[in-house]
This record gives C-alpha cells, structure tokens and sequence, in this order.
C-alpha cells in the first residue's frame, strides 16, 4: 500500500461561473462550476480546487453558494483559494463545505495570519499558495537567495521576498501544504518550473502541489519524478479536453507513479 | 423516524459529513433524519451519534468539553447504553486515553491507547499523510463490510500527522502503509473510529456511512 500521488484539477470562478468555460461533451451549461466539479469528480479526480477570481467585491459571495452546491455531490476534497483575507472568510469557506482554503496576498502580508488560521482550523486545512517567478534581478542580494521570488495580485505585483525562504517560513506557522506555481510557465503549456517544484519540496516536510504550465502528460510525470510534487494540478489540458482525468491517471501509472485507479475500476 | 446525530461543538467539516450521511440516508428504505446538533438532549434520543472533528487533539477536546453535558450524555449513551457511535479523524483519536500532539491531553479513554506522531521510516515521506490510500481490514467488522481492501482495494482519504495506537491489539481493526503501519479504523462493541474522512473518500467512505446506518451491534 502507498499513498498515492494526486490530480488536482482548478476551476477559475469568477461571478460564480467558470471562467473560459470547460468544454466537456456532456456539460448542459459549460459555465457552471458544479456541473463541472461533478463530471471531475466522476472521472475519479482525487480533488478539487476552485480560485475565485471575482474582482468586484459584490460578486464575492457567489463562491459561497458554489462550494455549498459542490459539497452536496460530491464527496471529494475540495479546496479554494482567492481573496482568502481573514479568519471569517476561512470559517465561512469551511461551513459551506470546502476542506481546505489556499492563501496568497494575505499570507505573504501578515504571515502570522497562517499561524492564526492554523491555530483555529488545523494546519491539514491551510494551504499556502506559492506565486513564484524567476528573478529579474538575479545579481542582487546574497547568497542565500534561491533564483525565485514571490509575487502577489495573481502574478502581478513583485514583493523582493525569496521563495524557497518563504515557503520554508509558512510551513513554520502552520501550512499544512503548499501549493507552488510559477508565474512564468502558468498558461503556456511548456511544462511546470520543476527546479522551482523541486527546491522547495525538498526544504520542507509537508506535501507540495506543483502547477503552472502543464501542456502535456509527461509534465505531469516529471512534475513528481523531477519535481518531487506530491500531487498535480492543472487546468485547461482537462477543462478543454486535451486529456481525461483517467487518461492522465493511467500516463502516469504506466510511468511508474502510484495513482489510485478506482473509478477506472 | 430513527435520527443520527452528527455533533457540533465547533471542529470539523459539519457540512460535508451532513451532505454524506443525507446522500446515503436518502437512498435507504426507512431514511434516518440526519441532525447536526450541539444539544446533549437531541444527542440523548438519537439513535446513532457521529463525532467529526479536524484540527488539534487538543483544541478539539477543548471544544467537545466545553459544550455543556455534552460528554456526560455520550457516556450515558455508548459506554452505559449500546448506541452505535463513530468517530471521524480526530474525533475518532479523542476516544483514545490519551493525546500527544504538542501538549498531553487526556481523551475519552473509551479505548485505551494513546494518539503520537506518525514516523514514516522513509524520512522523504511527506507528514502530514494526505490523500488518498488503500487499507488493510485485520478483523472483519459490519462497518467494513462489502469493502474491498488490501493494494488492488478502493481507497480512503487520509489527512493527518498523528495517529491511535491502541494497547489491546483486538482494538485495532484495519490499518494503512505510510512508510510503516497506520492506524486506520479502531473499535470495540458499539464503537467505531476511522482515521481517514469517510465523506471525503467517495465509493469506500459512501459504503462504510451505508454499514454504519445498518449497524446493529
């Protein structure tokens, strides 16, 4: 028996609706997120995630009413990150039925809000959320910085704080997983910044999420081998039907990684 | 109409274990109504009593004490009485004699043993243990009926870093592998705890709720 490696797939929500849409065949309305967490679930994904991307604060609460529909079908774990700002909208999040919340600008803010968060909820329900890219300035500062910087605004806004440091720091306050996603691959299907994966899983003791850049099934494998990721998340190769859940499921089976193979049973 | 009683006192995913008790209530012949309640009285008259919980042994037991009477009446009802009781994740470690996460606090104490870190031999293992595993049934149970386990079995979702180690081994009824034996599933006559989240483990968790709802000890 082993623990297997997971296969996250993200819905960005914004409004409550899916943004850009999943094209799976049998979706009455493509741009509703629990149609699509439905059919994720049914193809056997080991989880969920939803980033709420509403910009408008009116439309904020919508994501509370989608993971309480969500929660109802399906019986999986779900996360959800996006504007997760205080110990309220973490408490809200988890009545309404999501499992774990994944923290960004607040975390690299106030990081002892993930003390706090951990403290309430248990660390198994924070997941910090690691917007990395390279550094523009690679000359600059010590030694001790590692090639990578964190951001926040969805990429948009450099903070100088190294990110091998920073992921190190919120697993000391209490996150219970990481999820690490380079800014520079996100969208452009080249494969994840496994580097990047890999520095930081191996710096800290709790599970890491490897995202941003899958364009092909092998990413998926090298994500884990290279990345030493202990489980996948990605978008679009599933919303637009590039690949099944199952078809990635038993890629990286074939490939040596243990999945759990159960509703292909 | 017979009730199971999911119990509030301010730990755990309420909603997801009251959405998965309500799926398999409503596929049965005589649905039990599904209560999530804080009050002792409604736990009382319940004809079965689930405990969640998530987070620190030791905040969680804070929590269940502090709901007035609330202990008193789970004594009454599953160690005097013959209720069915299961407890889910922490609330199925708060049954253990004692806890050592951090600080030591006492537990239930309904089965001995104590709740400790878990120590994958394989110091690149990932703590906590998270996602998705198979189990080993060492002593078939009603709740783990219809079940299949074992490496080519269905898996259960696990997330935790601390786990019960019972001292009757007749206590301990399935186990998992992280780098060593797991506690998976633990119990003794009306009681039964599950280590890993029966509503979050689709096929397995959905099929042990279904046992569990049927259980007559």
């Amino acid at each position: 028996m082993t623990l297997k490696t997971r296969i996250i797939p993200c819905l960005d929500v914004a409004g409550g609706r899916v943004v850009k849409g999943v094209n799976f065949v049998d979706l009455i309305d493509a741009g509703d997120p629990v149609q699509a967490a439905i059919a994720y679930d049914a193809a056997g994904a080991d989880e969920l995630t939803f980033l709420d991307i509403t910009a408008s604060h009116e439309g904020r609460d919508t994501i509370f009413d989608v993971v309480a529909r969500t929660a109802e079908h399906c019986f999986m774990p779900v996360t959800v990150g996006g504007g997760v700002r205080t110990v309220e909208d973490i408490r809200k999040l988890l009545l309404a039925g999501a499992d774990k919340v994944a923290i960004n600008s607040a975390a690299v803010n106030d990081p002892d809000f993930i003390a706090r968060a951990a403290d309430k909820f248990g660390n198994q329900c924070i997941v910090v959320s690691v917007d990395a890219k390279q550094r523009l300035d690679a000359k600059v500062g010590g030694d001790n910085r590692s090639e990578w910087e964190i951001f926040t605004h969805g990429g948009r806004r450099p903070t100088g704080i190294d990110a091998v440091e920073f992921a190190a720091k919120m697993v000391e306050r209490g996150a219970g997983e990481l999820l690490v996603t380079s800014m520079d691959r996100d969208g452009t299907k080249s494969g994840f910044d496994l580097k990047l994966t890999r520095a930081i899983a191996d710096s800290v003791e709790v599970p890491v999420i490897a995202s941003g850049g899958v364009g092909k099934l092998q990413d998926l494998v090298d994500g884990v081998t290279e990345g030493h990721a202990s489980a996948v998340l990605a978008a679009s190769i599933f919303h637009f039907g590039t690949f099944t859940i199952p078809e990635a499921k038993r890629y990286m089976l074939e490939h040596g990684i243990a999945m759990r193979m159960d509703a292909a049973a | 109409m017979s009730t199971v009683a999911i119990i509030d006192y301010g730990a755990g995913n309420l909603r997801s274990a009251a959405n998965a008790f309500e799926r398999v209530a409503a596929s049965l012949v005589n649905s039990p109504e599904i209560i999530v309640t804080a009050d002792p009285e409604v736990v009382r008259r319940a004809d079965r009593i689930m405990l969640p919980g998530v987070g620190a042994f030791a905040d969680c037991k804070a929590g269940l004490d502090a709901v007035a009477g609330m202990t008193e009446v789970l004594e009454e009802r599953v160690i005097r009485g013959t209720t069915p009781f299961l407890g889910v994740c922490v609330g199925m470690q708060l049954l253990a004699g004692e806890g050592r996460e951090k600080v030591i606090t006492e537990g239930l104490g309904w089965i001995p043993g104590a709740v400790e870190k878990i120590k994958p031999t394989d110091p690149n293992l990932k703590i906590p243990h998270m996602g998705w595993n198979t189990i080993s049934v060492l002593k078939p149970h009603a709740l783990l009926a219809g079940i299949p386990d074992g490496p080519d079995g269905l898996h259960a979702y696990f997330v935790h870093s601390y786990h019960f180690l019972t001292e009757d081994p007749a206590h301990l009824l399935a186990t998992t592998d992280y780098g060593g034996t797991v506690t998976a599933c633990v119990g003794r006559d009306n009681i039964f705890g599950t280590q890993f989240h029966p509503e979050k483990s689709q096929a397995l968790g959905l099929k042990l709720i279904e046992n569990f709802l049927g259980w007559t000890p």
